[in-house]
């Protein structure tokens, strides 16, 4: 395990994202209400680019007639069969079981206690006294 | 922000070349087929438009999740609809996938469908010549369906005649839900006439009937059952076309059903098969059971697959199938598309892998 700074906080906005690569892989990292998480970028089902997907919320019903969205933007939806994965988790709803995206540790640290990953060395300078994103990988 | 110091790690194409048997090239705009038309036909296109067996004749039946039934990711870079930009196809599929050859399945403007047949004819055409220029001729890996119009036998007899001296095309495209059961002898002119020309007939899933998907009674609520109706629907293709002896009729007729997938097929010749026992009187015009007609006259493509809870069965229900009679696609630029790679989620062994993935589509469609 190392970590990797992938960006400012302040670069991605709550319910947006960002696409990353570490160590040659591509991870996207997600505010969600503030909190940080990242995703591998394949879908574990057919191996789809998961984080170009939309965020969505979750649509529950107990019983027919009943309906209610729940934590909207906190589930990333397949941009291509539409498997519905929890951002924090990287767990599948439609087959809680079998299918989990892996997912990554993200912390919030401050600048000046940071290892400079090797991809971010240009913004690493220019952004010092600011919060950076840390992936876990 | 981010910089990548080393090139991200690019995932490896199936090593076996593949043969994708359905996607979908699309228009720019409706304007990209005006060069085809006619002045008549472009009036007529410019005033009044199509229209095919609903009220909204320009939608989709049913309402998708995703703009233009398309993967989300399947817009090129210039913002035109998926699968309207060569460059991009060859990007993003063609090279990404080893794609040795694909063939063609044109969908837009319905023109199989059309309640004017006239226009429909005039459609057909326009897009028959448009795959021709526009895809055929500028990627050497890439085959036509001629598109034709089933209620307007005529015509469609005369654009299959009109098309197959260019190799290029190597399927008649029929669209499976029509005015009446497909085996019904009003469209036997438009079988005999691709026997003549060796071409198979391809139909692909979908369309608009203009009857409930629900077979009889009354409008499905959601997409998710009209999505589903789309394997019933090939069902009755099937046993209209064997029961009404169209396979007696013409011994060297093919059939290929794109995008159905297949795991349905086994049990539907169980039960014809011991209907046929019992009621054969009925249609001593058959000579032969009906599933030795289906093992011998149809061909399934693969998308979108079959997902058995133990991945393995599905490899049972193939050989139940035929190993000859699949044919690998992925529907792209659709939102259902199948990954070559990732397809199947149990280890395919040889030689059925490269039947299955280019051999038995080089040999219906005579490539190479």
């Amino acid at each position: 395990m190392s970590r990797h700074v992938v960006a400012n906080v302040g670069e991605i906005a709550p319910g947006s994202s960002k696409l990353v690569t570490v160590k040659g892989r591509e991870i996207g990292v997600f505010n969600i209400k503030g909190e940080f998480f990242a995703l591998a970028n394949k879908c574990p089902h057919e191996g789809a680019a998961l984080c170009r997907g939309k965020l969505v919320g979750l649509a529950l019903s107990d019983e027919p007639g009943q309906y209610r969205l729940t934590r909207q933007g906190e589930l990333l939806k397949c941009p291509w069969h539409g498997w519905e994965f929890d951002v924090r988790t990287g767990q599948s709803y439609c087959d809680p079981d079998n299918t989990y995206v892996r997912q990554y540790a993200v912390s919030v640290e401050p600048g000046s206690e940071l290892l400079k990953g090797p991809y971010v060395v240009e913004t690493f300078q220019v952004a010092v006294e600011e919060n950076y994103i840390v992936v876990e990988m | 922000m981010n910089i990548a110091v080393r090139e991200p790690k690019v995932e490896q194409a199936t090593r076996l070349s593949i043969v994708d048997c359905d996607i979908h090239p699309n228009l720019r705009a409706g304007s990209d087929l005006k060069p085809y038309l006619s002045s008549r036909w472009q009036h007529h296109l410019e005033t009044y438009g199509g229209h095919i067996r609903q009220a909204l004749s320009e939608t989709l039946a049913y309402p998708r999740m995703t703009p233009d039934v398309a993967r989300r990711d399947a817009w090129p870079p210039s913002g035109a609809p998926p699968g309207s930009d060569l460059a991009f196809m060859r990007e993003q599929h063609l090279d990404a996938n080893g794609v040795e050859y694909c063939v063609l399945v044109p969908l837009r403007t319905g023109a199989g469908s059309q309640r004017n047949v006239e226009y429909g004819a005039a459609l057909a055409r326009a897009m028959n010549d448009w795959q021709a220029a526009e895809w055929l001729d500028k990627e050497k890996r890439l085959r036509g369906s001629i598109m034709v119009t089933p209620e307007y036998p005529e015509a469609a007899i005369a654009e299959i005649e009109r098309c197959a001296s260019n190799r290029g095309f190597v399927q008649v495209l029929l669209p499976p839900r029509t005015d009446e059961p497909s085996g019904r002898r009003r469209y036997w002119p438009v079988y005999e006439a691709a026997v003549a020309h060796n071409l198979p007939i391809g139909m692909h899933v979908g369309g608009i009937s203009g009857q409930p998907c629900t077979a009889g009674s009354g409008p499905a609520s959601y997409y998710i059952e009209e999505h589903h109706s789309l394997v019933p629907a090939m069902q009755a293709v099937i046993v209209s076309m064997v029961l009404e002896g169209v396979f007696e009729q013409f011994p060297t007729l093919r059939v290929a059903l794109i995008e159905g997938s297949f795991a349905w097929v086994p049990p539907l010749t169980w039960r014809l098969d011991k209907q046929w026992k019992r009621l054969r009187d009925e249609v001593p015009h058959l000579k032969r059971s009906p599933s030795e007609y289906i093992r011998e006259h149809f061909w399934f493509t693969t998308q979108p697959i079959d997902e058995p809870d133990r991945p393995q069965d599905l490899f049972d229900v193939m050989g139940w199938v035929g190993w000859d009679r699949l044919m690998f696609s992925t529907d792209y630029p659709h939102w259902d598309f199948d990954d070559p790679r990732y397809v199947f989620k149990a280890r395919l062994e040889e030689p059925a892998r490269t039947q299955l993935f280019s051999g038995n589509a080089k040999a219906l469609y005579g490539l190479e």
